[in-house]
């Protein structure tokens, strides 16, 4: 049977067969006969943005609290434009994303026409793969395949230009399975004698250690199955990157917290000591490694990665795996335990009193105020008033309040954190959590903030209450930049150049102009009810904490230094960053 | 599985055919791409060297299979092994991208390239260009009373060579293709 039909009506068909159910986006010229058969059918529910970055930012939420792939359309020109930066923050994270743009109509591409941009020229570098669809009978068989490769292998954004003729002309519509997904087939089995090889060092090691990252996430919920049987059985100490927080929970036993620049004292040494290292998913990134040439010095290393560019890249380890996560560890745990189940058991109970001790360090203590609100301590609130609620997703804005969310909240499951990670996009965390809240309508969304952050893409106030969406900004307020101005206390004698701003709005004034709720809260003592309050609103909320204007975000490994060398707080912080250390960001 | 029966590479399984430790020395490879000839394919490949910052020595590309609608590309670069390694991982990361060869490492390959030079000249020079053009077994494609055009075909240190001579004979111009490089001996069917 051969269906007919017009490029306009076969986006929202391919779309309908992909399982699509939430586009995020914003209508133009271009798309206009997109928009029209919108209209005309309820199966596909499209949210409309105030600002395309919004759109591709609420589409990555979708895609991270869901593991689902994420759909945004928006117009030519600007819109596509505008959503540069979403597409950027995904290829960073690996974070599957379909953007449909619209297009100038063929006959015009080249001459400078109202709204063109050659959009598949600027966001080749952006995406995984993109597509200019210059034939209606391409069109529903390239959509089909972008879905296939957003998902397949290590996943990532693509982005489909359709010139406004295509929509308009009809062509025969290709069903899903009718469409070759070409030659694009990443492996997903590891290598056998790699895994082997890795149960080996397992067997033998003596101070071992899991660093995972977002790849396990990605790789579904059975991957962080595996990884959670992985560690009992071992009983090695795991730690995780920014993007990973949850494959692991943090309330289970082996947990050391996150490692990093703003990672935690124990899950830093560990990684520098040990003699296994261990990475599932991750990718060696510079926040994690510090100085290349002082990384985890005398340990073996094994890099388990779906992506074979991601072996090393930055780091040269000894056993790769190129593999799907989950593939590899269900290998991984037969040959194991058909192996017997080994590992040194004496030597790793003295690596874990050694690990005791970094503990007793107790590397998140911060001085308590009684007349200001810490930061830390709000956050610490949060966490005691909301972690029984199994239903919470955290989303982030990106600087001090991102990792300080990282460092006090307990993530106990994949795929309930959402931050930008790769790309540190400040302006994230708003629509990714609107994303989010529209995957799961019941669910407690929090976004976690900073004023300065927050106001990047506070326009999507106007999304949330139109579409009645109760996420909750959580608002530290500093009145600061805060990362940059700890940064320029480090680093540039104390001047701080631009890091502050002095004409704030009013956040409970700006939430009521938004027809939404305002919560002002400055002592202290009213920080438990103001939070409860927050949480019993049945709405989008502004909550406007105002913090410690100068608080710094400790442990950190400044630039340039090795795990080794942390800071722990501010006695420790003069001079700290070197010539060399200075270059970096 | 190849259209074009190259001999199966490294490529898919490049970090399993790591060499024991990385060296802090460049080396230059030739590389056979095969890609989809398709709108864009060359800005990605070329996208990916300038956006990574690798080097281009020499880029060669045209459609081989007209049927299947396949390009080879061929890639000189230079980098050290672990930069080398990358590129090639990178490139095999290029949706449209089917193969990725390393001519240099997969056996010993022929490498040619193709150049057209113009030589201005009278008298003595002009019989000193041909007599160098012979030894060099240079065709002559074109030519006035005041200037040949010389073809000549080989490895990029040939043509070089060449072009040095002819410079103080009066050359004035030249067009190099860049390299075209296949591997030596016959293809191994592997499926």
């Amino acid at each position: 049977m051969t269906r007919l039909m017009s490029g306009a009506k076969m986006v929202v068909q391919a779309l309908k067969d992909q399982g699509v159910d939430t586009v995020f986006g914003y209508p133009g010229g271009a798309v206009l006969p997109i928009y029209d058969e919108v209209f005309q059918q309820n199966d596909i529910r499209h949210i409309l943005v105030r600002h395309e970055q919004g759109a591709v930012h609420a589409a990555e939420g979708y895609a991270r609290s869901t593991g689902k792939p994420g759909v945004a359309l928006v117009t030519s020109g600007p819109g596509a434009t505008n959503a540069v930066t979403g597409l950027t923050d995904a290829l960073m994270d690996s974070i599957p994303i379909i953007v449909l743009t619209g297009q100038v109509p063929t006959f015009m591409i080249g001459s400078d026409a109202f709204q063109e941009a050659d959009t598949v020229g600027i966001t080749r570098p952006c995406t995984k793969h993109n597509w200019l669809v210059k034939d209606t009978a391409e069109l529903s068989g390239i959509i089909h395949q972008a879905f296939h490769v957003a998902t397949a292998g290590r996943p990532g954004p693509v982005l489909v230009d359709i010139p406004k003729d295509v929509q308009f002309a009809s062509a025969e519509y290709m069903t899903k399975n009718k469409v070759k997904t070409n030659h694009y087939q990443p492996r997903t089995k590891g290598d056998l004698d790699q895994i082997t090889a890795l149960v080996e060092a397992l067997e033998t090691a003596e101070r071992p250690v899991f660093y995972t990252g977002g790849g396990v996430i990605n790789s579904g919920t059975s991957a962080s199955q595996l990884l959670r049987e992985l560690v009992e059985a071992t009983q090695f100490p795991i730690t995780s990157t920014l993007m990973g927080l949850g494959a692991y929970p943090a309330s289970g036993k082996n947990w050391l917290g996150m490692l990093g620049m703003h990672g935690l004292y124990e899950a830093n040494l560990v990684m520098h000591d040990c003699d296994l290292m261990i990475n599932i998913g991750a990718r060696f990134d510079d926040r994690i490694t510090g100085r290349l040439d002082a990384f985890s010095p005398n340990s073996r290393k094994a890099h388990i990665d779906i992506d074979p560019s991601s072996i090393n890249k930055v780091i040269r380890v000894d056993i790769p795996i190129i593999g799907d996560i989950a593939h590899v560890l269900e290998d991984l745990l037969n040959i194991w335990k058909a192996r017997g189940r080994k590992t040194n058991s004496a030597a790793l109970k003295s690596w874990w009193s050694e690990i005791e001790e970094w503990k007793k360090v107790r590397c998140l203590d911060f001085k308590p105020s009684a007349k200001t609100i810490k930061p830390q301590h709000a956050l610490m609130r949060l966490e005691e008033l909301t972690k029984n609620r199994k239903d919470r997703f955290i989303c982030t804005e990106v600087g001090q309040h991102q990792m300080w969310a990282a460092q006090y909240l307990g993530f106990e499951d994949p795929n309930h954190w959402m931050t930008s990670g790769g790309l540190g996009t400040m302006g994230y965390g708003f629509p990714a959590s609107i994303g989010v809240q529209m995957a799961h309508p019941e669910a407690l969304v929090i976004n976690v903030a900073g004023e300065a952050s927050w106001l990047m893409n506070m326009q999507e106030m106007g999304t949330a209450v139109q579409y009645r969406l109760p996420v909750k900004q959580f608002i530290l307020n500093n009145e600061r930049l805060g990362m940059v101005r700890q940064w320029q206390e480090l680093l540039h004698g104390e001047r701080y150049s631009h890091s502050w701003s002095e004409a704030l709005p009013d956040f409970v004034k700006l939430a009521e102009a938004f027809g939404a709720k305002g919560i002002l809260c400055k002592d202290p003592d009213d920080l438990d009810d103001a939070i409860m309050e927050m949480l019993a609103y049945d709405g989008p909320v502004i909550f406007d904490c105002l913090v410690e204007k100068h608080e710094n975000c400790f442990p950190m490994i400044p630039s340039g230094e090795p795990h080794n060398k942390m800071l722990l707080g501010e006695a420790t912080t003069k001079d700290a960053i070197g010539s060399s250390g200075a270059v970096m960001v | 599985m190849s259209a074009l029966k190259i001999k199966k590479g490294s490529s898919k399984h490049s970090a399993y055919n790591l060499r024991s430790n990385f060296g802090e020395e460049n080396e230059t490879h030739t590389l056979a791409v095969l890609v989809d000839n398709e709108a864009g394919v060359l800005a990605r490949v070329i996208g990916l060297f300038s956006g990574r910052g690798y080097n281009i020595d020499s880029l060669t590309v045209a459609e081989v299979d007209h049927h299947g609608h396949l390009s080879r590309i061929t890639i000189v670069t230079t980098g050290t092994p672990q930069v080398i390694e990358q590129i090639k991982a990178q490139l095999g990361r290029i949706v449209p991208v089917h193969e990725v060869h390393d001519l240099t490492v997969e056996g010993s390959s022929v490498e040619r390239e193709l150049a057209l030079l113009k030589v201005d000249g009278k008298g003595e020079k002009r019989v000193e260009a041909l007599r160098l053009a012979d030894i060099f077994r240079a065709h002559v494609v074109d030519s006035t009373l005041k200037s040949f055009v010389f073809q000549i075909t080989g490895t990029p240190d040939k043509v070089d060579a060449f072009a040095d001579l002819m410079r103080p004979l009066g050359l004035s111009e030249i067009a190099r293709t860049g390299v075209a490089a296949l591997s030596r001996g016959g293809t191994e069917q592997t499926d």
